[in-house]
């Protein structure tokens, strides 16, 4: 075990179990969200992302992800079934932890993207489908974009972008498929918000909060000044995140809401992932600052005036906090927080921005194109969303044959 | 003193629910059956936000209060759940009157005022 160090391990796969936590964290977020006879069937999306993918990347995924180069674009098949890898480190991803330890970590990220899309597809997505499309997606979509971002000659890596924890392949990523998917999918027979237990969605929100800790100051994976600085940055644009889409409600609608603080906190924890590593913590407030405003703004309004129904806000939340964040990384980027990074454009250096506008470019083009097209496949195949009269009965009864409340039955 | 009996639903604000029925106690009431119901009024429900979505909330969370006497004039059940819920806003309620035919107590078979002592 040469060049492995201890603390490095034991804070990776702490941190790897702390984004596993963000998996109920979601599941409770979005299942308070939802009336409380769909709250099992969205519940169990977040569930089921945990269990396929889990499998999905030790046998394929990760290989596709991070194994040898091919084009730019994809790994190759060298590591499926996790083929030597083992507890050697790999240098070039992680170099003071086993090489399994980085396949753990990075396999937390791939469950929890895919779950991220369920919230723009709740409470209409028949479950079949819904199995197939996060099988497909994240074998399509996030293994070749973790792939552009993080694997080794990767094509956006090699154009210079920053990602420190996922911005582009965990938030734009699942934020853009989300809304694809609401369009695909189509409107629920009712879209106005009827959260049945609001306190539910505040203590997921919570929990992402926490997670998130290991999410991005995981990220440096090793225990460091750039983990440090991460978990500060992280917890700092979460707060401004929560001010952001406050100060925005109580102005407009005259209350400042629980819901809505806790939605903007997480809309300052997705806007950060980018450049948690990158910035400083007082960058991270105006990063997070303006990713909750940003995030109330597209929730709020522009949702209702395009009219498209992405029923939790993985759209309004991911995609559009997880661009501003991309951006604000070009802007607030500093060497002087981490030597390994890039200066940002207020250290005079445009072209981190040239290449963040190409990565979000290229991420949300192939993300929409390839949730659009694996859709329709599966639609010759499975029907993609329930009856009109399932739906009015609930997806709990009709999909999964059990009810969350049955608080007759004495 | 008649032979009538008379069933008295009140429909309120689940806030007043207590004052309600310790000014019931007050003056003799031996049993009342409350349910929680939806409804609304005058007042239609309220607005809602969330995640900065306005929501119309058109049914209000109430209580139903039905009692039913023969012993105490139901004038006076009248009176005093005025007295208690009365603010003089909307929302306040609302009381309903009705004969009854029969009243059945079921442990000891006993039937119309007999079954209310």
């Amino acid at each position: 075990m040469e060049g492995l160090n201890g603390a490095d391990m034991a804070f990776v796969i702490f941190s790897a179990a702390l984004v596993m936590f963000m998996v109920p964290g979601l599941a409770l977020f979005y299942g308070g969200m939802v009336k409380s006879k769909n709250v099992l069937s969205t519940t169990l999306h977040s569930y089921a992302a945990l269990v396929v993918i889990s499998v999905q990347w030790i046998f394929i995924g990760y290989s596709l992800a991070f194994g040898s180069d091919k084009f730019g674009f994809i790994g190759g098949l060298d590591w499926s079934f996790l083929k030597n890898v083992g507890m050697e480190a790999n240098a070039t991803y992680a170099s003071s932890i086993p090489h399994l330890l980085f396949v753990a970590f990075q396999m937390m990220f791939a469950v929890i993207t895919a779950a991220v899309i369920s919230g723009s597809v709740a409470e209409r997505m028949r479950f079949p489908a819904f199995i197939m499309f996060i099988l497909l997606w994240t074998t399509f979509i996030y293994d070749p974009i973790a792939h552009w971002v993080w694997g080794d000659n990767g094509w956006l890596r090699n154009l210079g972008v920053l990602d420190f924890a996922g911005g582009f392949v965990v938030e734009i990523n699942s934020g853009i498929s989300g809304l694809v998917a609401a369009i695909v999918i189509g409107k629920r027979k009712k879209t106005q918000p009827d959260p049945h237990h609001v306190p539910m969605a505040v203590l997921g929100g919570g929990i992402l909060w926490l997670g998130w800790f290991g999410f991005n100051a995981g990220s440096a994976l090793a225990i460091n000044g750039v983990a440090v600085n991460a978990f500060l940055t992280t917890n700092t644009s979460a707060a401004a995140g929560a001010i952001g889409f406050v100060v925005c409600e109580w102005l407009i609608n005259k209350k400042p809401t629980t819901l809505g603080t806790i939605s903007g906190a997480i809309a300052g924890l997705v806007a950060v992932t980018q450049g948690a590593g990158f910035v400083s913590p007082i960058s991270a407030f105006f990063i997070g600052l303006v990713g909750g405003a940003l995030s109330f703004f597209a929730i709020a309004i522009l949702k209702a005036k395009l009219g498209y129904d992405d029923s939790l806000d993985a759209f309004g939340c991911h995609g559009v906090a997880g661009i501003w964040g991309s951006l604000g990384t070009a802007i607030f980027a500093s060497k002087a927080i981490n030597p390994a990074g890039a200066d940002g454009v207020i250290y005079g250096n445009f072209g981190l921005l040239k290449a963040h506008l190409i990565g979000i470019g290229a991420v949300a083009f192939y993300a929409a194109v390839g949730t659009f097209v694996i859709l329709k496949l599966i639609s010759f195949v499975a029907k993609l969303r329930t009856t009109k009269e399932d739906e009015s009965s609930g997806l709990d009864l009709t999909l999964h044959g059990e009810a969350a409340y049955n608080i007759y039955n004495h | 003193m008649s032979d009538v009996m008379t069933k008295v639903d009140i429909i309120t604000s689940p806030n007043r629910l207590d004052d309600l029925i310790d000014a019931l106690n007050q003056i003799g009431i031996t049993g009342i059956t409350v349910s929680n119901v939806m409804g609304f009024g005058v007042q239609k429900g309220h607005k809602e936000y969330y995640r900065g979505m306005p929501v119309d909330v058109k049914l209000l969370s109430k209580v139903k209060v039905e009692i039913v006497i023969c012993e105490i004039p139901a004038e006076v059940v009248v009176k005093t759940a005025k007295e208690v819920l009365h603010t003089g806003n909307i929302g306040d309620g609302k009381i309903f009157v009705y004969d009854v035919k029969n009243v059945v107590r079921v442990s000891t078979g006993e039937e119309d005022r007999d079954a209310l002592k």
